[in-house]
């Protein structure tokens, strides 16, 4: 669905992706993780054609350089890490921009797009709040509110960077579960960034690490997950385990005992 | 009714009575009914009216086309503000943003100072609106990247770009201004703007611009909501935002500079409005874009009827009236509850 390669991205004279390279299958959750600043954000900012890059991105088999913005925001629906929330905008009206890629220009919605909408909504469990607005929801509430704008766009291929990072854990699983499963029902292709090293081996089919600009390891959680890899790229204070059901889960450990209230 | 309902019926009530009030009040003492005849006279097949010559003529020739006039005027103030201040996604932006205001007062005080014909003003003051907001783009855009967003760069550019420009015609324009003082007091009063001289002409001269700035800038409203998200998400979301921003402001730019052209640099009718209505009718530029318009236009009749009746004969000059008015009131609308709400 997603291929790049020799993907370079430059923020001046840094070079922030250094010829990198990879594909995501149809139907695929590839989780995409790396320490800060590693590029992340770059590599999905770049596939969403939202910065200047060299290289070549295919999207469903097109160049995604000769599409108009519309038809590529018809084929991936990108939610940046920090969306911008009008707080004066009602929940269904924020939705609503979420088909903006099929409304013609200059035209107003059809009933089509507004029963899109409404679809969404319901849903995500939003009927009841459709008409607040946004400044009086909450943070796991507004997760949801943003995914169902990425939702309405009906895009094969959804471009999350750090979807639950503002989340407590709880509101985390739930957000994660709700892609999966929206995921699954409408075989939609995601490519997400994810902060939380546990998480992503839980819910992405295949992890890519990214590191400096570069992808250092690619593949399985387990193959990428593992001690040796992290504490090269995420320092020594990283250390893997396996629960007794089977999950990877990554944990931080305190390197020096440090003379406590003992002692 | 919705509240974007009732915000549009309130605007249109107004500019309705704005546009009577504007045809009933003047210095020539006519009764109702005596307007009403002289209005009747131009209708195909009008009843027979005892009205004399002179009184139709103080209301075909004098009070209408400056009521109608005053009405193109504000509309395109008001809607090129909210229009600018939707593509900038600036609260502060007026229609002279891009140097419009500065531009169209160098290209009248050429005219003035160079004892060219009057009757070209208008034309010279249209140009050199143009001209600046052409400059100010040009110089703002170039330091953009080709098709890429480069998260906001390009606005605030552009902005930075329209405030050297304007800084720079207005140096022009004050040496010019400095260096005929004969004819100081005509370019200064032009500046201050007004609408004494309005006349027929100058409607069908502003017309086609004032008709297709409307237009345009009425079909880009759904977009300028999709803006509210920002440069970045919009583009993601498939609007091609560099083009959509030099369809507007070529669009408002026609529409204030065919404006000021015929009226001068009249302040305040292009921030005040755009924001009251947004305190009133709520932010979506759906609403908010015709709404404004039509609240402009009723505004600036109303405006008007004050500038020339409050020292009659005299006239106060309107930017003056705008300010005096529009000052205190968008401060009462700006403290008042719903404002307080709404800006939290």
């Amino acid at each position: 669905m997603i291929s790049f390669k020799d993907l370079t991205v430059r923020y001046g004279d840094t070079v922030a992706l250094d010829r990198v390279a990879g594909r995501v299958a149809d139907g695929e959750w590839l989780g995409v993780i790396g320490p800060n600043g590693a590029g992340k954000t770059t590599l999905l900012s770049a596939i969403a054609r939202l910065l200047p890059y060299s290289g070549d991105i295919s999207v469903g088999g097109e160049r995604a350089a000769g599409l108009s913005r519309r038809q590529l925001a018809q084929l991936i629906a990108y939610v940046p890490q920090r969306p911008v929330l009008p707080p004066d905008m009602t929940v269904s009206d924020y939705v609503l921009l979420g088909r903006t890629a099929h409304i013609s220009y200059l035209r107003s919605e059809t009933a089509a797009d507004r029963q899109v909408c409404a679809a969404v909504i319901d849903q995500l469990d939003l009927r009841a709040m459709a008409g607040r607005q946004l400044r009086s929801m909450s943070g796991g509430e507004l997760q949801r509110v943003v995914l169902a704008r990425a939702l309405a766009q009906e895009a094969p291929v959804l471009l999350l960077d750090e979807p639950t990072s503002a989340l407590d854990l709880g509101r985390r699983m739930e957000a994660l579960e709700l892609i999966d499963e929206v995921r699954r029902e409408r075989t939609l292709t995601v490519l997400s960034a994810i902060h939380d090293l546990t998480l992503a081996g839980q819910f992405a089919d295949r992890l890519l690490l990214i590191a400096a600009g570069h992808i250092v390891a690619a593949g399985p959680s387990a193959h990428v997950l593992t001690d040796d890899v992290l504490t090269q790229h995420f320092g020594p204070g990283v250390q893997v385990m396996r629960t007794d059901t089977g999950d990877i889960a990554v944990i931080s450990r305190r390197l020096a005992a440090r003379g406590g209230w003992r002692g | 009714m919705s509240r974007p309902g009732r915000a549009l019926a309130v605007a249109a009530a107004a500019l309705v009575i704005a546009v009577v009030a504007g045809i009933a009040i003047g210095p020539a003492a006519l009764s109702m009914p005596q307007v009403l005849q002289a209005l009747a006279t131009h209708l195909p097949w009008h009843p027979h009216v005892t009205i004399a010559p002179l009184d139709t003529a103080i209301v075909w020739q004098i009070r209408l086309p400056r009521v109608i006039l005053g009405a193109l005027v504000g509309s395109m103030l008001a809607g090129g503000g909210a229009s600018y201040q939707g593509i900038f996604r600036n609260p502060l932006a007026d229609p002279y943003l891009l140097g419009a205001a500065a531009g169209a007062g160098l290209g009248a005080t050429i005219v003035v100072v160079s004892g060219a014909n009057m009757a070209l003003t208008p034309p010279a003051a249209f140009a050199g609106a143009v001209g600046a907001v052409t400059l100010t783009y040009l110089l703002g855009a170039r330091t953009r990247h080709r098709d890429e967003p480069s998260a906001g760069s390009g606005t605030a550019s552009i902005l930075l770009a329209g405030v050297a420009v304007a800084a720079l015609l207005t140096a022009f324009q004050t040496y010019l201004q400095q260096q005929h003082t004969q004819t100081l007091a005509y370019v200064y009063a032009w500046i201050l703007g007004g609408l004494s001289t309005a006349t027929w002409s100058d409607i069908w001269m502003i017309l086609p611009y004032v008709a297709v700035a409307a237009i345009a800038l009425l079909a880009h409203r759904r977009l300028l909501d999709v803006l509210r998200v920002g440069e970045v998400e919009a583009t993601s979301l498939g609007v091609n935002v560099g083009r959509l921003r030099l369809t507007v402001v070529v669009a408002a730019t026609l529409g204030v500079a065919a404006a000021v052209s015929v009226s001068g640099l009249i302040g305040f009718v292009g921030i005040i409005v755009p924001h009251v209505v947004r305190l009133a009718a709520g932010p979506s530029y759906r609403v908010l874009l015709p709404v404004s318009m039509i609240g402009g236009a009723a505004f600036l009749v109303l405006a008007d009827i004050a500038a020339r009746t409050a020292q009659a004969p005299a006239e106060v000059p309107i930017g003056v009236i705008t300010a005096l008015i529009g000052a205190p009131f968008f401060l009462f609308v700006l403290t008042s509850r719903r404002a307080r709400q709404d800006l939290s």
